[in-house]
Formats: structure tokens, C-alpha cells, sequence
């Protein structure tokens, strides 16, 4: 075992909980342990704290704190958004709007109400990964229930007009969700101005505990219970409330409000240092997307396999990612860059590099200086790279997101 | 303070939460990342999943993580109910279920499911005879609670178990209330899904199980990553999970003699309150009960005041459910026991724990003796006034 410790990159997978979050929530294990729904003193105390919590996260975003729900993550928020519109909408409406390039709790969702008699529509991106606005608009019909598009995407961190979509989805009489995940405390939000409907977003993914995450519903948001039972989040999302969970997040919530101009631009410094030292140092490199969250490099390395990458920074001690964390153990080649265009050669040898504000310029040059040898030592065995094997040299063009024939990789539709 | 309200939450063990912390600062990975950093995070909840299923006596594949107890009993329903629609849509549960399972009935009864719900006795017990009679043959599935959370009376749940197999229809358990306060493992039980939380065992808040027999048909109800089978999606609550285990493990190691003492306190207890108010009756104090908890309705006083009239000495119990707190009906347990609204209103829980000593039950009678005597003079002033 590496006993070094993780030079960490992999952020927008999880975050490690911040000092004053982990300082924060471990009196309510112990001590502070009363069950907010208890009328004694002591149960109305840590209630207290869960009201404080919640007007933290509301300050976060711009919303009146009863606009804030909390659940226990991401996923949970998506699902809660979608299935609870539509369900709340009581069936009469059924249509789903969403993208190509969503997380998969929001992506499978959509999958599984096409099995059970909803449509959905998937919208396109182009080679930048911007959102097609003329499919958009075209796609929402007299049918459409709710719009779901994330804010920032997880692979690449391109970032959506979520704005425009609001007013677009304003005009034409329709519900707005927007997975706001990865852009929550990584971009301001101000929910006040915006016509968005629905939020969902992640504590882990902001130096808050996993487990713990929220929904913004606006008032007047029509939206059934997911799980239903005791009178918690005033009967939007019933079970004993996690408590140091939500403390966390309303810590976690208040650093990100106070430093994040401070954290925008330093990160987006560190980003594009690395970004620019990686184009630098290592032949054949790309970067996909453009307008991005400040912590995301998304880039790809020409006929070289992304997880072989990721073995060898695994060696020296670096933690990145070839996508989602939610999606690893499949070997399909990433959704988000086959739905830009990016070609197979590429595509597979894609590498995300996510950085958070503990991150330093030293682990930053740890990273460009090691990765050129590591890029060239692959290359050398790759058998796409046409010099390498004429043979076996790869026919595709550029801008088709076909694989190789009988790759063997990707299991099916390409 | 004296905290008699671990049927609400318990606190965290020191085990336990030793156990967590390093999840937070030092190995934060998460578990679906393919980096060692990852893999460690994988390895825990791996481990602690398979120390829960030894503590439980299951098979670690047959468990799914989850947020809650209120959580995992919707999966269990729903899951069931959505898996075997067109088997058939009915439902059976009993009349004093935690509000997680009742409200998730009515719910399926709007999406067009029949749910019975079967009475209880006078002393909080199922009637074994009525639930065999409600079954029918699009029957799909029985839900009847392991130990109730206002009474503390457990439930015949082996033999209702038979009962729902021998006609070929699936079984589910709510033991929140009971695991880790009964020497019982799941194979016992002899149910299909069983509903675990950890905050009611000196674990954290925010994490809880499904267990779900090998083979057992469940949908899923939160669709996203592969996390838990692909039944439960979402990022796993790696901190609270291990401090799941930790916790489940500690609960079985002194099991037995952990009951034995709370019985004894328990029984101390009530001996001491009847002994020193008059008009007082304890709940279900016929049936089979979990050690540490005892009902008990006072004549002609609120049960709120009675709580809030500890709660100024120091002592937290609660009228009965903290998930039902604000809702103006009295206990529907109670009433189902038989209960007339107003012995159901002056009812209190007192609900024991690991921290709990004889010094704190003498306390409590005391308190209880000077609160009652305190209200029922005020309540009979106001009755003479009236």
C-alpha cells in the first residue's frame, strides 16, 4: 500500500470533509444526539441546528430556507424531482425533457420512464459540449411535464445557460429541474433571480459528508413525496433527519458562500496551469469542452487507454478519473464525450482531472512532469497509434464516435 | 439530564463513533472510484457490510444500504408492490405500523392497491386468526412490525412469516425497534425483507438496510449508478455505514446481558409508578415486550404536558412517536389497543438505554409522581370551574 499521501484529483467524484465541517458535526454524534422531531428541550435544540443548516444552504443558493429539502444526496434529489413532478402532475403529462450528457441518476431515470410509458427526449450537444437551444426549444410540447438539464457536467465541467433554459422553460409554461450537483460552491448561484424550479444538489461534493444532500423546490412547486412516513421536511421527505449530515452541509455551505470568488479564481488558476502544462508536455493531448466549471480538466490523449492512465498515476499516488465515479466497472467509452463528437481514439483515452480548493501548485507539477513519460511509455504499446502497427491502424474520422471494428471493448450500439 | 427516549434515537456509541471519523479527513475515497484511494473506501463498506450480515445472520449480497428506516420500509413496500403488480394488488399490514408503513399503504392505495389493516388485541398483539383470514389470492405482500416503537409488544412475526409463506405470499418486517434489543437472527424471523436503522442502535443517523432474501423480487426505487445492485443508487454514506456495523456488532455482543439489566430497570420503573400514582396503566404489560421500553397512560392529564413537565427537570421521554410529534390525533397504536381518546392523550413513552442506571429510574418515578399529582390538581380545578 502507498502509505504517500493521495495527491487527489478526482473531486468531482467526492471531497474530503473539511476541518471545520468534521469540527462541526462530531458533537451530534455524541452529545447533541436528541431526534429533532422530540418535543423535549433537547430534541428542540438539535432542531435548532437543522433550522441554522438549512439557512445556510438557503443563503448558499439564493432560496427562502422552506424552498430547501434535505435528502441523502444527489441521486436522491434527482429522483425526488422527477418522479415526484411527475407524479405530483398525476400522470397527465408525459413528457420528459433532458440531455445527452445527464449523470445517470438522472440519465437511467429517463431510461426507465421510457419503459413505463413516459416519453423522453434527449438533447444533443455539440463538439465544445454546449447545449443545442434550438433542439431544446423544439423538443418542449404541449405533452412536456418538466425539463431536467444539469447545470455543470461532471465529466467535462462545461457549464449550461441554465438561465436561458429557465426563461425558455418559463415561457413555454414548463417545470425546470437542474441537477446542480457539480456546480454547487463551484460557480454562484442565485436562485432568488433565476427562473429555475428545482435543484438538486450533494454534500460530498463540497467538503460536506457523504450522505447528505437537498432539493431547492420553489414555492408553489407542485412535487409528491418520494418517501413518505413521519412529518420531517414538513412532510417533503419523511425519516429521522441526519442530523450532522445537515449540520455538515450548512457548514460546508457557509465556507463555500464565503471564499468563492477567492476559490473560483485560484482553482481556475491551478486548472489552467495544469491545462496548459499537460498541452505542453505530452503529444497528441486535447482538451474537451469549453466554458467550464473553474476545477475541471477533462482531456484526452490520442491511442492510449484512459485506465492504463489512470494505473500508472494511481502508482505515483494521483487520483483522477476516466468519467463518473458512478459509471466505473463499465467499459463503455465515456456518454458525454460520444454525445460530443469526440472521436473513439480519443474518447477512450480521455482522463478527468478535478481539483478542489486543498489542492496545491506543487502536487499540480507533480502531475506535469509526470505525465509525458507516462503518455509516451503507452503510446509506445498501443496498438492504434499507426506507426506502431500498420495493420491494425484505425480507419475512423475524426468526428465520428464510432470504435474501432470489433474493438471488443464497448459492449453494444456503436 | 436523564435521557429516556432512546425509541427516538440513541446516541453514538464512543466504539462506534471512533470508528467513523477517520471517513471523514483520512480515507474520504469513494467507493466506485477504481484508484487504491477508492478501493479503500470500497473495502469498508464491504467489510462493514459483511460484519452486519454476520451480526444478523445473512448473506452480505442480501443487504441494501440505505438513509433510514422510513427509507427502507418504503423500498420494501413499494419495491414489492411495483415488482408484483401484475401478480396482484394486495396488500396486508396491521393497524399500529410506524407511520413509514401506513402512509406508504395509503399511498398505494392511491395508485389503485387494496391494503387490510389487520386489528390488534387489548394488549398490542397482531390478531394471528385476522390476518390469516384477510389473505387472499392476489395477495402480494404482509408487513407487520418486529417490535412497536410506542409499546415496545413484539409481534408473533415467525409465526405470521409462516403463515404469509404457506399461501406463497412474500413477508416483511420492521425491526428498527427490535434489532439489537432481542437475541433474534434474521433466519429466525423467517422473513423476506427485513428494515434495520442505526440510529436506533447506537449508530449514526443516516444510515439503514434493507435486507431482502436472496431471490426475493424488489424494483428499484431511486434509479442512477450501479451502487447497492442497482437497487438503491447514490454515493454510499461510507462513514455512517461503518458506524453501522460497528454498532450492530456491540448491539449482539451484549445482547443478552444488556436486556437482562433494562428489564430489570423497566420493571423497576413501573413498579415504581404504580406503586406511587395512582390511575396509571401500562400498555401491552401482558404481551412480550422489548426490555427497555414501557407505555404508560395516566387518567385525566395530557401526556404533552407530562413531557414537558419532566423535560423542566431534566428527563426527556416522549408521548409516543418523535415521527408523529405535531400531529393533533391520539396515538393510533393506543387506539387500535382499544384506548379511548383521552387515556390514548395522556400517555407518555419511557424509552431505556445503555446509559441508564438505577439511580436515574428512582429520579424519574420521583418526578413523575410530584408532575402527575402537579397536573391532575390543575386539571381538576379546571374541571370544577367548568
Amino acid at each position: 500500500m502507498n502509505e504517500k499521501p493521495v495527491i487527489y484529483l478526482d473531486n468531482n467524484a467526492t471531497t474530503r470533509v473539511a476541518p471545520e465541517v468534521r469540527d462541526a458535526i462530531l458533537p451530534f454524534f455524541t452529545d447533541l444526539y436528541g431526534n429533532p422531531s422530540s418535543i423535549h428541550s433537547f430534541g428542540g435544540q438539535v432542531k435548532r441546528h437543522v433550522d441554522q443548516a438549512r439557512q445556510e444552504l438557503a443563503a448558499l443558493l439564493g432560496a427562502q430556507p422552506d424552498e430547501v429539502v434535505f435528502t441523502a444526496g444527489g441521486s436522491e434529489s434527482d429522483n425526488q424531482a422527477i418522479r415526484g413532478v411527475l407524479e405530483a402532475l398525476g400522470g397527465k403529462k408525459r413528457h420528459l425533457v433532458t440531455s445527452r450528457v445527464e449523470h445517470p441518476a438522472v440519465r437511467s431515470l429517463g431510461q426507465h420512464l421510457s419503459k413505463i410509458g413516459y416519453r423522453v427526449t434527449e438533447i444533443g450537444v455539440d463538439h465544445d459540449g454546449a447545449l443545442d437551444m434550438e433542439e431544446l426549444s423544439a423538443a418542449i410540447g404541449d405533452d412536456t411535464a418538466l425539463v431536467s438539464i444539469m447545470w455543470a457536467n461532471n465529466e467535462t465541467g462545461v457549464l449550461f445557460p441554465i438561465e436561458e433554459i429557465g426563461a425558455l422553460c418559463r415561457r413555454r409554461g414548463v417545470l425546470f429541474h437542474t441537477d446542480a450537483v457539480q456546480a454547487v460552491g463551484k460557480v454562484p448561484i442565485d436562485l432568488s433571480r433565476l427562473p429555475v424550479d428545482l435543484l438538486s444538489l450533494s454534500g460530498h461534493k463540497l467538503h460536506a459528508p457523504k450522505g447528505i444532500g437537498a432539493l431547492f423546490i420553489r414555492r408553489g412547486t407542485p412535487v409528491s413525496p418520494l418517501i413518505i412516513g413521519g412529518h420531517q421536511e414538513r412532510g417533503r421527505r419523511a425519516g429521522t433527519e441526519n442530523v450532522p449530515g445537515i449540520v455538515g452541509l450548512g457548514v460546508a455551505a457557509r465556507l463555500a458562500r464565503q471564499n468563492l470568488a477567492q476559490e473560483v479564481r485560484e482553482l481556475s488558476a491551478l486548472r489552467d496551469r495544469l491545462e496548459q502544462g499537460l498541452l505542453r508536455g505530452c503529444r497528441g493531448a486535447r482538451v474537451n469542452g469549453k466554458n467550464r466549471l473553474p476545477n475541471t480538466l477533462n482531456i484526452s490523449f490520442e491511442y492510449i487507454e484512459g485506465e492504463s492512465i489512470l494505473l500508472h498515476l494511481d502508482e505515483i499516488g494521483v487520483a483522477a478519473s476516466s468519467g463518473s465515479a458512478c459509471t466505473s466497472g463499465s467499459l463503455e467509452p465515456s456518454h458525454v464525450l460520444r454525445a460530443m463528437g469526440v472521436p473513439f481514439t480519443a474518447a477512450h483515452g480521455s482522463i478527468r482531472f478535478s481539483l478542489s480548493r486543498y489542492n496545491t501548485r506543487q502536487e499540480i507539477d507533480f502531475v506535469i512532469e509526470h505525465m509525458p513519460r507516462i503518455v509516451d511509455k503507452l503510446r509506445e504499446l498501443s496498438p492504434f497509434v499507426p506507426e506502431n502497427n500498420r495493420q491494425r491502424q484505425w480507419q475512423g474520422s475524426v468526428g465520428n464516435p464510432a470504435c474501432a471494428p470489433g474493438c471488443g471493448r464497448c459492449s453494444s450500439d456503436h | 439530564m436523564i435521557y429516556l427516549d432512546h425509541n427516538a434515537t440513541t446516541p453514538v456509541d464512543r466504539r462506534v463513533f471512533e470508528a467513523m471519523v477517520p471517513f471523514f479527513q483520512e480515507r474520504w475515497g469513494n467507493p466506485s472510484s477504481p484508484y487504491r484511494f477508492g478501493n479503500q473506501a470500497r473495502a469498508a463498506v464491504e467489510l462493514a457490510r459483511k460484519r452486519i450480515a454476520d451480526g444478523f445472520g445473512c448473506k452480505p449480497t442480501e443487504l441494501v444500504f440505505c438513509s433510514s428506516g422510513t427509507e427502507s420500509d418504503n423500498l420494501a413496500l413499494r419495491g414489492v408492490a411495483r415488482a408484483l403488480r401484475s401478480k396482484g394488488n394486495h396488500i396486508v399490514t396491521s393497524a399500529i405500523e410506524h407511520h413509514a408503513v401506513l402512509h406508504t399503504c395509503k399511498a398505494l392505495e392511491g395508485e389503485g392497491f387494496q391494503v387490510t389493516y389487520v386489528p390488534v388485541t387489548s394488549d398490542g398483539v397482531v390478531d394471528v386468526e385476522s390476518l390469516a383470514g384477510s389473505l387472499r389470492n392476489d395477495t402480494v405482500l404482509v408487513s407487520v412490525m418486529h417490535a412497536n416503537n410506542e409499546t415496545g409488544v413484539v409481534q408473533p412475526v415467525e409465526e405470521l412469516a409462516a403463515l404469509a409463506h404457506r399461501r406463497g405470499v412474500l413477508f416483511h418486517t420492521d425491526a428498527v425497534q427490535s434489532a439489537g434489543k432481542l437475541p433474534r437472527r434474521l433466519a429466525d424471523l423467517g422473513a423476506d425483507l427485513v428494515t434495520f436503522s442505526a440510529h436506533k442502535l447506537y449508530g449514526p443517523k443516516g444510515a439503514a438496510a434493507l435486507y431482502v432474501r436472496e431471490g426475493t423480487p424488489l424494483a428499484s426505487v431511486t434509479t442512477g449508478g450501479a451502487q447497492e445492485h442497482g437497487i438503491r443508487a447514490g454515493t454510499e454514506n461510507v462513514a455512517g455505514i461503518v458506524g453501522f456495523a460497528e454498532a450492530v456488532a456491540l448491539a449482539f455482543e451484549k445482547v443478552e446481558s444488556e436486556g437482562g439489566r433494562l428489564r430489570a430497570l423497566r420493571d423497576r420503573l413501573e413498579r415504581g409508578v404504580t406503586s406511587a400514582v395512582r390511575g396509571v396503566r401500562i400498555n401491552g404489560a401482558t404481551a412480550l415486550r422489548v426490555p427497555n421500553t414501557s407505555s404508560l397512560s395516566f387518567e385525566d392529564i395530557d401526556g404533552e404536558s407530562i413531557v414537558l413537565g419532566l423535560d423542566v427537570q431534566g428527563i426527556c421521554v416522549s408521548t409516543g412517536s418523535a415521527c408523529s410529534t405535531g400531529e393533533p390525533e391520539p396515538s393510533h397504536v393506543l387506539r387500535a389497543m382499544g384506548l379511548s381518546p383521552r387515556d390514548a392523550q395522556g400517555t407518555i413513552r419511557v424509552s431505556l438505554g445503555h446509559e441508564t442506571r438505577e439511580e436515574h429510574i428512582d429520579t424519574t418515578v420521583r418526578a413523575l409522581k410530584e408532575t402527575v399529582a402537579r397536573l391532575r390538581k390543575i386539571s381538576s380545578v379546571r374541571g370544577a370551574a367548568e
